[in-house]
């Protein structure tokens, strides 16, 4: 189907071609993982290769091999052309701890799909613009599609999220944001007179903002009394 | 009386310190098209940049394939996209099919054709009727959900399930057609088309409506293509890439239909080539009726991969053998891996799946429309107003349950 391309690839990169495979007719070419960006690069601008479309981008673990002497994971990349209607697989080689190039810049479809990667299989992708878990949350331990990851493996309990800690765009921490109630219950009944939420009161000028360093520091300290507390009672 | 404004600009400006405003939409929120996270930072009501953060609904499909038999995956399968769980049976039947080198009986082809059209009418009505809900427009959803119920009537007659029928075999289909079925299809094909008239009338003129739709969430041919995006979606920016056209599979190049392109690539394109790729489905349903063979087998007869009879594995202790190594070790397909894709509601839903010779995949990669199709939404929802969120997420027609897998 494609045999045009991978002749054209042959010439191109010669040395660089690992294998070649055309099992029920998907052509595939293993590929140096050198040479992996500048092929993305190729197919998409030659003229007769044309490759615009960004298909998918995926991984497989094959630990087996690591003992062998041999990489772990193997990259997937499927391209495919609208119009001259052919499209291949690329494949590469990825040792485990090793990072892999981004196609970002050759494909912008790669962001998520190379996210993912991460996510399931813990390749890393070098320059990538925006490199975190997409499908799991940043405290899972582990990557779910290794072979060594156990299916029924439980994980651990998270702790309430800090806005620090994590490397998402921040969720609300813990006493910012919207409050509950428009009445401060807490303050109304330590005497303080304050009829209103923090936030309210804030407007108004009674409180101090809480990224007041101040502020933050007695909230920190609270809760570390409050935590030797718990710990103490357990 | 002074006017106003004359007072505002004889004194200092008013310089109020301004900064973006971040907001949280989601991941469960009712008017989200899904359970999904929206960080949004706003400029008052206009969107300066979005983070979009799916992930909610992972269930670790492809995890899960891992430690099953081939035909354990139809029930997950099914849930891919839970809208139109025929046409992902279909797709991981083609897959596991080519993986195997084997081809099913003409009339199976045709059935898996008839099912799979009405679940894609299913799919965009279902889609159509609830962006047109999300903006307000009540009667239009529910008199097109009235088809999907149609449908669902034939379907569940057909398989014994309305939504998650787990109907598709390795080799054929769980069970022949019904000997009503022709009639009944025949039968509601001139009712759906007089409801798509219907909901075009309803819908095609309203002001609101094309406010809502027109010049909002636009993207171009160009980006749409780096960025994968596959289907109505693909359609609406004007590349005319269908894979029942460009990649025939199964019997799709005996068929005679067209397929719709937008223009802009905007809300309003992609709820039209919906519309039309509705008749376009129809047609190739007429044809197929025409075309179907009303006798022959369904199933390939190949006892290493179909169950044998019933009534023979209690029978024979041959058909009993190849019933318990069947349940027990799976079919086993040679080494190797191939991909197959199919045109589901959403766009190219693709299967690489990976064998190492035993009685279970290696690895079963799904390529989701979804996900490719989300991941361009973020370009098309920045700049636009905090409303055209419902109505763009609406028409790009995000499924979970494929989405995260």
């Amino acid at each position: 189907m494609s045999q045009k391309v991978v002749k054209k690839l042959e010439k191109e990169f010669g040395d660089k071609i690992l294998a070649k495979d055309d099992f029920r007719g998907d052509d595939e070419v293993t590929i140096a993982l050198g040479s992996w960006v500048k092929a993305a690069e190729f197919l998409k601008s030659d003229p007769d290769c044309a490759m615009d479309h960004f298909g998918d981008l995926t991984a497989v673990d094959w630990p087996e091999r690591e003992a062998e002497g041999g990489e772990r994971f193997d990259l997937v990349l499927y391209l495919r052309s609208v119009e001259k209607k052919h499209r291949i697989f690329l494949r590469a080689r990825v040792a485990d701890g090793k990072k892999a190039p981004t196609l970002t810049p050759v494909y912008p479809g790669a962001n998520w799909a190379e996210r993912e990667v991460y996510d399931m299989f813990g390749i890393e992708f070098a320059d990538h613009p925006d490199l975190r878990r997409i499908l799991m949350y940043e405290e899972f331990e582990g990557f779910p599609l290794r072979k060594d990851y156990p299916i029924d493996k439980a994980q651990p309990l998270v702790e309430y999220r800090d806005v620090d800690d994590t490397l998402k765009l921040p969720p609300f921490g813990i006493e910012e944001g919207q409050p509950f109630g428009r009445i401060d219950w807490e303050g109304r009944l330590e005497g303080v007179g304050e009829q209103v939420s923090p936030s309210i009161g804030l407007q108004t000028g009674e409180r101090r903002a809480l990224s007041d360093s101040e502020v933050a520091e007695e909230q920190a300290a609270k809760l570390a009394e409050a935590g030797e507390a718990a710990e103490g009672a357990e | 009386m002074e006017p106003i404004d004359e007072i505002l600009t004889e004194t200092e400006a008013l310089d109020l310190p301004t900064e973006p405003m971040r907001l949280n939409m989601g991941p469960s929120h009712p008017a989200m098209h899904g359970t999904i996270r929206m960080v949004l930072d706003l400029d008052g009501e206009t969107i300066l940049n979005v983070d979009v953060q799916p992930g909610y609904l992972h269930r670790g499909f492809e995890k899960s394939c891992e430690r099953g038999t081939y035909a354990q995956v139809y029930p997950y399968a099914d849930r891919l996209n839970y809208v139109s769980p025929m046409l992902n049976n279909v797709g991981f039947s083609l897959a596991c099919e080519k993986l195997l080198g084997i081809e099913v009986p003409e009339r199976c082809a045709y059935y898996r054709v008839l099912l799979g059209e009405l679940a894609r009418i299913c799919d965009h009505f279902t889609c159509n009727g609830a962006s047109a809900m999300e903006l307000g427009a009540m009667t239009p959803f529910l008199w097109l959900l009235k088809v999907r119920d149609w449908i669902w009537d034939i379907l569940e007659k057909e398989t014994g399930a309305r939504m998650t029928h787990s109907f598709g075999r390795i080799g054929g289909m769980a069970a022949p057609p019904t000997p009503g079925f022709k009639e009944d299809v025949r039968a509601i094909l001139p009712e759906i088309r007089k409801v798509v008239g219907e909901a075009e009338g309803m819908l095609l003129k309203n002001r609101i409506f094309l406010d809502r739709t027109q010049g909002i969430g636009i993207l171009s041919k160009e980006r749409a293509l780096a960025l994968g995006v596959t289907g109505p979606m693909l359609r609406s920016t004007g590349v005319a890439y269908d894979v029942r056209k460009d990649h025939p599979y199964s019997l799709y190049d005996r068929f005679d239909f067209d397929v719709p392109v937008g223009t802009d690539g905007d809300n309003w394109d992609r709820f039209m080539v919906r519309m039309e790729e509705i008749r376009q489905s129809m047609r190739i349903i007429e044809q197929a009726l025409e075309q179907m063979p009303d006798e022959g087998p369904i199933n390939v007869e190949d006892p290493r991969i179909m169950l044998p009879e019933k009534r023979e594995v209690y029978d024979t202790i041959e058909a009993t053998i190849a019933h318990f190594k069947l349940v027990m070790e799976g079919l086993k397909p040679p080494k190797g891996r191939v991909y197959s894709m199919i045109e589901a509601g959403n766009g190219e839903l693709g299967f690489y799946i990976v064998s190492d010779g035993s009685g279970t995949p290696y690895r079963v990669r799904v390529r989701p429309p979804c996900w490719f199709n989300l991941q361009a939404s973020r370009e098309m929802l920045i700049g636009d107003m905090i409303a055209d969120i419902v109505p763009t997420f609406g028409s790009v027609n995000m499924i979970g349950g494929e989405c995260d897998r």
